[in-house]
This record gives structure tokens, C-alpha cells and sequence, in this order.
């Protein structure tokens, strides 16, 4: 059995009782149904006993067969009973550990750091969550629990038929090694391919999703045609593995059918002739091929549990691939809270670089910020402005040197006070589809009314929450408002400025907020956490000319520093950005003062 | 106010939909359902016949078995062997026929399926945008690929439920034939198992469509708190989140286990049945048996009989659930089908001419919701080679107009002419390959850097690619990232910067080489380092082409040839820079307002919202 297999069936095996008790219903449903071929003969037995024996013992012979059809009713009775119990207990632990699966996956996905998000597309994580977990499930009925059964239908009918008579018995299951053979040699080939189907679906998935997030450009573009040929291409892929898949599959059971209809005519042909020569009853025959037809239904099962199972065996190394990954990120043994003093966030020589091998971020980084103060970080794009961001939360691990808080090196205290800590608002600002106020609240779910409510003035988007529909209940996106990027933005400000941080920084969050609004958050903000340490990172040098330190980026490396004054008279790259700036709204910064 | 209770949080995750999934039955979606599959007759019409050999052989089957047995009984060798021979051959055109009909059926599943997802996702390449902009990406989604896939299960079992059909006549037949009182009596049982159907179906469907909710709102809250992970991480909110999800896991977990029990209950009844069924064969049989009217052969083939009628039966109601289930989709899947296609060619519709390069409204009145107009009565006209500057606050218009001029929305009255011909009367790929668009936010798709710089323009090469790229400036930053113009972009470019993506957008125009080009300069995200490459990368773009922008920053406006100025859907000014300044008017005000950017000004709400361009 494949690892992956035995990983699954093990997660099954945590619901011990329920499973056994499964396992235990389904023997006894199976022996129940076995009993029904014994009793098949014997009433036949007293048909022909009955022919034989004329009016004589026919009363006798008569109570015989009402005998064996009570017991033949008691016998489905049972039978019936045991195999919904069975069924029912299967799919629940089924579900169990679909249940168990989801949580982990869940959880996982949530621990796992940045890093991982970059490099997998949501899209595939998605996918892997939903179709391959639940693939990964259904094995539990569809090829646990059945093949438990089966093998225990099929041991108990050949030991049965072979204690029964030897010779028949065998001929009964010569079909088994060539099923066999065709079984295993399907059951490789499936999951060969199953992972194949797994992987162009998720192709095809992409395809889609780009095509229809980026309508406008498709259109823009008179891209129909080329689109339509992108689908194609994806969508032919899939279906040829599709196909093969089919392929395999039946090509596997019409092997097992012909095979198994062969023993049985053999059989026939074999135990006929004896009945024919006087040295086996008819109702022995009949018992024979009661217990084949027993076999024909678990025997087309058989095919169905290889296929969950190969399915179950890509799937689920897909699953286990995401939830064995090690967080890059994660508590250091014996981490403690972090314990904030003054305030100071202190970068040490910090270098980083996103993979190992690749050209660093950022290198040899030394800066501080107190509280109270506000760091200003400039630079081309791909400087190393949003990695300085990103690294003081803790998303990504400095490679080089150190980011300390109060002395506190960030890679000792736990994630969860650090980025409490911290706040930081992001670029693109992701909104939930919720509420304006649960989005508000997002980081501070407990908040007060007055809390959110100060914190959404800060960002100054009170006043058009106050205007909609349902105030702050009512829906953010679809089926709600639909928010500019400026609002946007301005929501996610207050959702970082609500729960208090004790360091707060703002990563080019203001660019899609008109010049005048921007000021007014700037200024309602400068008041809100003006004791606090403030990073502002920004291309527009308005937005941090009143820093207590600006650090100019370049490739990752500082190249100029100090306060804005300073900088414009050291003539330099932030002096050349002042003059491109000034000069193309000259007249915008006259009015400025006005404003 | 009571402080000693604990505040419940302000706090949701995911959302469901709540569709009904078990609409009613409808024979019209069946009928078209069923047309999906007209141009596979021919596989279809052989599937039938596999169907109806294998079940014809499977009826037989035990019958033969019977006659073995009576010749058995009777000491008849010869009669065995010969029963035999026909026996093996049975089973051979069984064999034949069964792979037939599971190998066709399940292959004209997938290609069926394969056919309805391309139409329709054909047709979302024809709807109109308004239609697209109304509906989220994420639940059409769910329809080409969860209603699609919910269509497999049914058209794999479909062809089997046919065969069922006929076993289950089948059998009966052969029952009443071989002796008709005995066939009957078996049968009674029939009329119990559809009485117990009745009554157990009601309660079962709503169990089966919580389960499906449940299911739906557990995925949702998953995809959900994927796409927003790094925010779930900023805030902190990991645990919250799990102890949300784990509640709609374990509802999920409870429907599922509940529709699991509402299925398994019927187990015990079908099998009760038969062993009602296989009792009187037994008694009544024995005894016709003892009295001489039955041979013991026919009663050996009663049983076989009786054990396989209640395959079909309880697969045939199986099916019924999955053909209900089915039919909610399919309802579904023609559903965005039928979405009309309000914007294709007309008739006759003529390829614009290579050199078409003027761009004309002729009073054009506009409105996404006709009642509510966005353009009024708009009247301009763009001469060839001339750069023209759409000028406005928000709601004033200005995205509509670009949109028209594209024919991305048709006009309530007016016309829209591009190179002197309405853009109704000219293939819409013609209009497409002369009018090229460059958004205000770029749309990078998953592949190389030279892959999206090219796009659909398949015939240019890769020095063309090279040298639009170093016409905008972004060669060089392409040759800096680890693996140039083969660099793969992440999910939407998310590994270059978004300054850098909009400078690819820029080449991806500039290699389509359009007559006319439209462009929605993007303010935000751009810094001023890139800015200047920007500014620059737009004098090339707009060197030789007619040009409409919706110009934010101050140095296009300057630059353009003429300024439109837009307020609430009318012109209300238009000239060059100089002469709009001194007349002191709307644009004055505005100019001298805007820092740096002419974007977001929180002047004059009109009420009329604009399309806002989601992405």
C-alpha cells in the first residue's frame, strides 16, 4: 500500500471504536450474506426432496421450506441492518477525518509564512482544500472500508467453498489471480495518470480565472481567438488524460468480467457433469453459484476501490505536501512575549535575501527609530522599500544581522506578541466579505464602537461609512458597496490604526488617496500615534518630508539619509526627486498652503 | 450593561450563497440537456446498443444458469455442454458489450462535459462587460467548474441507468414468463419499496441540500481566508479564524454525517425486500415444485433473478438523486448561457480599414442603467495623430467614453464612429486590432514576461518584444530580474513592482502597434522613479497614433493636444492647456486644486457612480 495510503487509513484509525464496530457490521453483514447461498441449496434441496418423496412427508418437507424462508428473511433482516450501520459509521469516520483534514489544512495554511504564499498560487491552494481533500476522504469508504469487507467477503466465500469441495472451490476462484494481475497492473497505471488529470485540471483552472479577472484586457485586445486557443490547448490536455484514464479503467474490468465469467461457466461445465453422473446434488450446484453470484458485485467493486484508491494516492500527496511543510516562520524554542520598554526599533546590519543564491534584497541596513519618531523610507521601485516592511512582523527572517525591539532580538519573542506589537498597512489592501465594521475590526475583533469608530476618523472614512445604507453593518464588496481604491486604502489604514499598535507602518498605503484627503489622515493620524515609532514608506515625498530620519534605498543598500532639509541641500538622488516632484506641480504646491 | 459577559466578537468568515440546489425538475432542461449531446449521436446511439446487449445478456445469463442446472437434473451431458457453449459465448458478447457501453458512456461524459464548459466559457468571452462587471469571478467560477463537474457523475451513470431500466423490465419479464404467478407474487414487493420512497423522499432532499450548503460555505470561508492570508497574518488573527472555520466545519461535518444516515436508511428496507421476495420464491416456488408445475431449474433462476432485481432498483434510485442533483446544475450552466449577447457583429458587418484613425461621437447619451444616463447628449470628435486629454471628476464620464469608443457597451442613442464608420457596422476583431487599451491598473497573466508583452499579437518576434519594451523603458529592469524576458511572473505580476507592470502593459500595446490608442493612466502605485520612465515611455506610445487618455498628471494634460473638460456626463469646456487656463473656468479650478494628480477629487458627487474597474 502506497504511503499516502497508509497516512489516510492511520487518520481513520484515530476513531477507533467506531471504525471496528464499521469493520465488525460489515463482517457480520458479509456472513449473513453468506449464509443466504447454504439456504438457497438446502430449499431446493427440499423442493427436490419433496418431488421426490410424493404426498408422504410432504407437510414435513413444507414446514422445512417455511423454515429456510423465515431464516432467509432473518438472514436480510440482519444483513440489511448491519450494512446501513456499517455504512452509515464508514462515512461518518469518513467525515471525521475529512473534518480533521479540513482544520489541519486550515491551520496550516495560516502558519505557513509569506514566503510559501509567494511561490503558490492561491488558486492551487484552493483546489488542493477543496477537490483533493475531499479525494482524499472518500478513500476511507470507497477503498478502506470496502476493501475490508471485500477481502473479508472474498476469504470467507473461497474458504467456504473450498472447505465445501476442493475442486470446485478452485475452479470457482481461478479467476482471482488474473483479476489480480489486471487490478495491479491498473491500480499503477491510474495513479500515473490521475496525478497528470490532477495537475492540467488545475491548468485549465488557471486559465479560466486569468481569462475572466483580466476580461478587460482580453477584450482590449481582440484576445477571443487567442484566449479561446489557450483554453483549447489546457482543456484538450485534461480530456486526453481523461480519456486514458477511462481506458485503463475499463479495459482492467472487462479482464476481470470475462475471467470471472469463465470460472463460473467452468464451474457450471465441472459441477454439471457431476450432478449429471449422480456425485453432487443440485443443491450443492446451487450453493456454488449462489456464492459466485455473491462474488459478482464486490467483484465490480473491486475496480471502483482501485481507482478511489489511485485518486486517493495523488490526492493526498498533494495534501500532505502543503501540511508537512515546516513553517519558515515560527516560535523559537523558549520564545517569550515581547516586552516592550521604551519603544525603539533598532536594525542591526540587517541583509536579506528572498532565496538563497539569488541577488539580496537588502543589504547592510543599520537604522532606529524611537517612539514618537517617524523613519521615512524612499526608493526605486524594487529598492527594498515593502521588504524592510515586511521583515519587522516577522513575515520573512532577516538573513543577516538583526531587527531588535528594545533590545529584544524579534527572532526570541513569540509571533504572536510581535505582531501585536506591530501594525502594519499593507499596499494593496485586501478587503473581507463582510461587514464594513468587521473589516474595520479585523484586528481587533473586540474593539469598542468608539474604538472603530476613532480609528475609521483617523483615516478619515468615518464620515462615508456614517452615509451608507447600513452604517457600519453595511456589506463591503459585492453585494455591498462597492469602495474606490482611495476608500480602500483608507479602510485599511483604519483597520491597522484600530487595535493601538505600539509600532505602526504604513507601506505606500496612501498612494491611491487623493493629495488633500491624504493630508488630512496624515494629520489626524500624526495625532493619533504621535507617541508612538512610525515607519512611513512613500513615493510621494510629501507623504514623509516631515520624517525625523528619511533613508533613501537603492538596490537594497541606504544611500542617503538624514532629514528632508539636509537631503535637498546634499543634492543627491533624493535632491534630484524633490526638484521632479516640485517641478511637476509647481503650481499644486502654491495652492497647497490654501487647501 | 452587563460586564461580566464575555463581547462576542465583530467577527465573520466566508458567506454562503444559499442557492437552491434541488430546484424542481424541469422537462425543458432536461430536453436541452439532453441536445448537448446531439453531436456525439453516433457514440451515444452505440452506447445505447452496448446498453441493451449487456443487459439483454445479463437478463440471460441466469436463465442459461437455470437450464444448465435442468439439464444437470435431468442427466443430460449433451444438453449441459451445448447450454455451456452458449453460455461462454453469452458471456463473451456481454464482456464486449459491457466495456463498450462503460468505456463510450464514460468518455462521451468527459467530452460532453468537456463541450459545455468551452461554450460557455466561449460565451463570457461574447457577454457584455456589463454583465461581467456585475458578477464575481469567484462564483462563475463555481459554475464552469463545480456545476460542470456535478454534470459527470450523472452522464457517466446515465447510460448504466438506461441499462437498469431495461434489467429491471428485463427481469421482470422473464419472471412473469417463466411462471407468471410466481413472477407476480415476487413483484408485489415493488409497490412497498415505492410507498416507502415516497415518504422517505421529502425528508431526505432537505438533508441532502443542507449538506450541500454546508459544504458550500465551508469552501468559501477556506478560499477566503487563502486569499487574504497575509492579512489574516498582519492582524493576528489566526485563531479566531480557526475557531470560525471549525465552526463551519463541524456544521459541515453534521449535515454530511446526517445526509449519510437519511441515505443508509434505505439499505435495510431494499434488503428487507428482497428477502421478502426471495421467501415466497422459496415457499410458493418449494411448493409449485412439490405439486410438479415448476422445475426445480426455473426455481434455482427465480433466485438468481430475485437477487439481481434489486440491483437496478436501488441503483435506478440512486440515480434519481444524482439526475436531481444533476438537473439543479444543468439549470445552472444554461442559465449564463442564456445571457444574451448584447454587443457581436451585425450582419454584413465590414473589417475596419488599416488606416481608420479618427474617433467620433455624434450626440451620444449613455447610461449603464438607461434610466439613470451617464454621457448626455456627447458630441466630439478625435482627429487622426491628435492626442486628446479627458479631463473630469469622478462619475463625470470619462471611463464611459472610452468604453463606448471600444464598443464595450452600446449606446442608448447616438453613434460612436471610428474611422468614419459606426462601430456597429464593423467586426468587432477589426475594431479590436485598431483600437488598442492600456487600463489603469495592469493585468499580467500568469507566464514569461515575453509572453505577456506579446499576447495575441502572435506575429511579432522576439526583437520586436525587445525593442517595445526598451521603447518604454523597461528593458532594463526585464534584464536585471534572474531570468529576463523568460522571467516568469507570479500570481498577477506579484514579483515585480506595480510601476513595473504597468510599464509591460505599456509594451504590450506598443508591440499590438494600434492606429488608435486609449489609455487610462494609472496614478496610483506609481512612483516618481518610475514616473519619469513613464512620462517618457507615453511619448513613444502616442508618436503617430490618435490618442485618448484619461489623464490624471498634470504633465499629459499639458502635453496633450486638446483637453475635454467632463462634469456630470457634458462637456463642459474643451482647448488646448493655455487657453483653458485663461478662460479661468472649471479647469482652472481644478488645475490649480490637484496636487500632482487630477484623481479622486472629492468634487461634485454626481450620484451617477461609474463603472469602477474590478479586478
Amino acid at each position: 500500500m502506497p504511503r499516502v495510503l497508509q497516512r489516510i487509513s492511520a487518520l481513520a484509525l484515530r476513531y477507533p471504536g467506531r471504525l471496528a464496530l464499521a469493520v465488525a457490521c460489515s463482517v457480520g453483514a458479509a456472513a449473513a450474506s453468506l449464509t443466504l447461498p447454504r439456504l438457497f441449496g438446502a430449499g431446493v434441496d427440499h423442493a427436490g426432496a419433496l418431488l421426490k418423496a410424493g404426498g408422504a412427508q410432504a407437510g414435513q418437507a413444507q414446514s422445512a421450506l417455511m423454515g429456510v424462508a423465515l431464516l432467509v428473511i432473518a438472514a436480510t433482516v440482519v444483513r440489511g441492518l448491519l450494512t446501513m450501520t456499517s455504512g452509515y459509521l464508514g462515512e461518518y469516520v469518513s467525515q471525521r477525518v475529512g473534518y480533521d483534514l479540513r482544520l489541519q489544512y486550515f491551520q496550516q495554511l495560516q502558519r505557513l509564512s509569506f514566503g510559501f504564499h509567494d511561490r503558490i498560487h492561491s488558486g492551487d491552494l484552493i483546489t488542493r482544500g477543496m477537490l483533493d481533500l475531499e479525494g482524499a476522504r472518500v478513500f476511507i469508504q470507497n477503498g478502506l472500508m470496502q476493501s475490508v469487507s471485500l477481502v473479508l467477503l472474498l476469504g470467507f466465500s473461497a474458504w467456504m467453498m473450498l472447505s465445501t469441495d476442493l475442486v470446485m472451490g478452485a475452479i470457482g476462484l481461478a479467476f482471482a489471480p488474473i483479476a489480480g494481475w489486471a487490478l495491479a497492473r491498473m491500480g499503477f497505471l491510474l495513479r500515473v495518470t490521475w496525478l497528470r488529470v490532477q495537475e492540467l485540471m488545475a491548468v485549465l483552472t488557471l486559465t479560466m480565472e486569468e481569462n475572466l479577472q483580466g476580461i478587460r484586457v482580453v477584450r482590449a485586445f481582440a484576445g477571443k481567438r487567442f484566449e479561446m486557443a489557450k483554453f483549447d490547448k489546457a482543456s484538450l490536455d485534461a480530456l486526453g488524460y481523461a480519456y486514458m484514464r477511462i481506458t485503463l479503467r475499463f479495459r482492467a474490468v472487462s479482464v476481470m468480467t470475462v475471467s470471472f465469467y469463465g470460472s463460473m461457466g467452468l464451474l457450471l461445465w465441472y459441477g454439471g457433469h457431476k450432478v449429471v453422473g449422480g456425485t453432487m446434488s443440485v443443491g450443492r450446484l446451487t450453493e456454488f453459484l449462489t456464492y459466485m453470484t455473491l462474488l459478482q458485485t464486490p467483484i465490480r467493486q473491486i475496480a471502483m476501490i482501485f481507482n478511489a484508491a489511485a485518486r486517493a494516492t495523488s490526492s493526498g500527496a498533494r495534501v500532505f505536501e502543503v501540511l508537512d511543510l515546516e513553517p519558515e516562520i515560527a516560535d523559537a524554542p523558549g520564545a517569550r512575549p515581547l516586552a516592550p520598554t521604551a519603544g525603539t526599533l533598532r536594525f542591526d546590519k540587517v541583509g536579506f535575501s528572498y532565496a538563497p543564491g539569488t541577488k539580496p534584497a537588502l543589504s547592510d541596513i543599520s537604522f532606529e527609530v524611537r517612539a514618537g519618531e517617524t523613519l521615512g523610507v524612499v526608493g526605486a521601485p524594487g529598492g527594498g522599500k515593502s521588504t524592510i516592511a515586511n521583515l519587522i512582523p516577522r513575515f520573512y527572517d532577516v538573513s543577516e544581522g538583526a531587527i531588535t525591539i528594545d533590545g529584544q532580538d524579534i527572532r526570541d519573542v513569540t509571533l504572536e506578541s510581535l505582531r501585536q506589537y506591530v501594525g502594519l498597512v499593507q499596499q494593496e489592501a485586501f478587503l473581507f466579505d463582510a461587514s464594513v465594521g468587521h473589516n474595520v475590526a479585523y484586528a481587533d475583533p473586540w474593539a469598542e464602537d468608539e474604538t472603530i469608530e476613532g480609528a475609521a476618523r483617523t483615516a478619515q472614512i468615518h464620515d462615508h461609512i456614517a452615509g451608507l445604507p447600513e452604517g457600519y453593518e453595511t456589506r463591503v464588496g459585492e453585494r455591498g458597496v462597492a469602495l474606490s481604491g482611495g476608500q480602500r486604502q483608507r479602510m485599511s489604514i483604519a483597520r491597522g490604526v484600530a487595535p493601538g499598535p505600539g509600532l505602526i507602518i504604513f507601506d505606500d498605503s496612501t498612494a491611491a488617496i487623493d493629495a488633500v484627503t491624504e493630508r488630512r489622515v496624515r494629520e489626524a493620524l500624526a495625532e493619533a500615534t504621535a507617541a508612538k515609532a512610525t515607519i512611513i514608506i512613500a513615493h510621494r515625498l510629501s507623504s514623509l518630508m516631515h520624517a525625523d530620519q528619511i533613508l533613501v534605498l537603492d538596490e537594497g543598500c541606504i544611500v542617503e539619509r538624514g532629514r528632508h532639509a539636509e537631503l535637498v541641500a546634499a543634492g543627491g538622488v533624493y535632491a534630484d526627486l524633490y526638484d521632479l516632484q516640485t517641478r511637476a506641480d509647481a503650481e499644486a504646491v502654491l495652492d497647497e498652503t490654501a487647501a | 450593561m452587563n460586564q461580566a459577559e464575555p463581547r462576542k466578537p465583530r467577527a465573520s468568515l466566508g458567506s454562503s450563497e444559499g442557492e437552491d440546489i434541488f430546484g424542481t425538475f424541469d422537462a425543458g432542461v432536461a430536453r436541452r440537456f439532453l441536445s448537448m449531446l446531439k453531436p456525439h449521436r453516433r457514440s451515444f446511439a452505440i452506447a445505447v446498443v452496448a446498453v441493451l446487449a449487456s443487459a439483454a445478456s445479463v437478463v440471460t445469463i441466469p436463465a442459461l444458469i437455470g437450464r444448465a442446472v435442468d439439464a444437470a437434473v435431468a442427466r443430460d451431458g449433451a444438453l449441459l455442454d451445448r447450454t455451456l457453449m452458449v453460455f461462454g459465448a453469452l458471456v463473451l458478447v456481454y464482456s464486449a458489450a459491457f466495456f463498450l457501453e462503460q468505456w463510450l458512456s464514460a468518455r462521451l461524459a468527459q467530452r460532453v462535459i468537456f463541450d459545455i464548459r468551452r461554450q460557455m466559457f466561449e460565451h463570457f468571452q461574447d457577454v457584455s462587460l456589463s454583465f461581467m462587471d456585475k458578477t464575481h469571478v469567484g462564483r462563475i467560477m463555481a459554475r464552469l467548474q463545480g456545476d460542470v463537474n456535478a454534470l459527470q457523475e450523472f452522464l457517466e451513470s446515465s447510460t448504466g441507468a438506461i441499462g437498469d431500466l431495461v434489467m429491471l423490465i428485463g427481469i421482470a419479464a422473464v419472471l412473469v414468463s417463466m411462471d407468471w404467478k410466481l413472477g407476480l407474487l415476487t413483484l408485489t414487493v415493488l409497490p412497498a419499496l415505492i410507498a416507502i420512497r415516497a415518504v422517505w423522499l421529502p425528508f431526505s432532499k432537505t438533508s441532502f441540500r443542507d449538506a450541500r450548503d454546508a459544504s458550500s460555505t465551508a469552501n468559501s470561508a477556506l478560499a477566503e481566508n487563502i486569499n487574504g492570508v497575509r492579512t489574516v497574518q498582519e492582524s493576528r488573527r489566526e485563531a479566531l479564524n480557526f475557531e470560525l472555520y471549525r465552526e463551519k466545519a463541524l456544521e459541515n461535518f453534521n449535515a454530511q454525517a446526517h445526509a449519510s444516515w437519511m441515505t443508509q436508511i434505505m439499505v435495510p428496507t431494499v434488503d428487507i425486500l428482497t428477502g421478502l421476495a426471495m421467501a415466497i420464491v422459496i415457499v410458493i416456488g418449494g411448493n409449485a415444485v412439490l405439486s410438479g408445475r415448476l422445475e426445480v431449474g426455473v426455481m434455482v433462476a427465480f433466485i438468481f433473478y430475485v437477487q439481481r432485481f434489486f440491483d437496478p432498483v436501488r441503483m435506478l434510485s440512486m440515480q434519481y438523486t444524482v439526475m436531481q442533483r444533476a438537473m439543479a446544475a444543468a439549470h445552472r450552466i444554461f442559465e449564463v448561457l442564456d445571457v444574451k449577447v448584447t454587443i457581436q457583429d451585425a450582419p454584413g458587418a465590414q473589417a475596419l480599414p488599416a488606416d481608420a484613425a479618427t474617433v467620433e461621437f455624434r450626440n451620444v447619451t449613455f447610461g449603464y442603467d438607461p434610466r439613470r444616463p451617464i454621457l448626455h447628449d456627447v458630441s466630439l470628435k478625435v482627429n487622426p495623430r491628435e492626442v486628446v486629454a479627458l479631463v473630469g471628476p469622478t462619475g463625470s464620464g470619462k471611463t464611459s467614453i472610452i468604453a463606448l469608443a471600444h464598443r464595450f457597451y452600446e449606446v442608448d442613442q447616438g453613434q460612436v464612429l471610428v474611422g468614419g464608420r459606426d462601430v456597429r457596422e464593423v467586426t468587432l476583431d477589426s475594431l479590436g486590432r485598431t483600437i488598442g487599451m492600456v487600463l489603469q491598473e495592469p493585468f499580467l497573466f500568469t507566464g514569461t514576461i515575453e509572453e505577456n508583452i506579446r499576447y495575441n499579437t502572435e506575429g511579432a518576434s522576439f526583437e520586436d518584444i525587445v525593442a517595445a519594451a526598451k521603447a518604454v523603458a523597461a528593458h532594463d529592469f526585464i534584464m536585471r530580474l534572474p531570468g529576463g524576458y523568460q522571467t516568469r511572473l507570479g500570481q498577477r505580476g506579484r514579483n515585480i513592482s506595480m510601476g513595473q507592470r504597468q510599464l509591460i502593459s505599456f509594451a504590450r500595446a506598443l508591440v499590438a502597434d494600434p492606429q488608435i490608442l486609449i489609455l487610462d493612466e494609472a496614478t496610483a502605485n506609481i512612483d516618481s522613479f518610475t514616473e519619469q520612465a513613464i512620462q517618457k515611455a507615453l511619448k513613444v506610445l502616442f508618436a503617430g497614433r490618435t490618442c485618448i487618455v484619461i489623464a490624471h498628471r498634470l504633465a499629459t494634460i499639458r502635453d496633450a493636444d486638446r483637453i475635454i473638460v467632463l462634469q456630470q456626463g457634458r462637456i463642459l469646456e474643451q482647448g488646448p492647456h493655455e487657453e483653458l487656463m485663461a478662460n479661468g473656468g472649471l479647469y482652472a479650478r481644478l488645475y490649480t486644486s490637484a496636487h500632482a494628480s487630477f484623481d479622486d477629487q472629492a468634487v461634485a458627487t454626481t450620484g451617477d457612480a461609474e463603472f469602477a474597474t474590478r479586478t
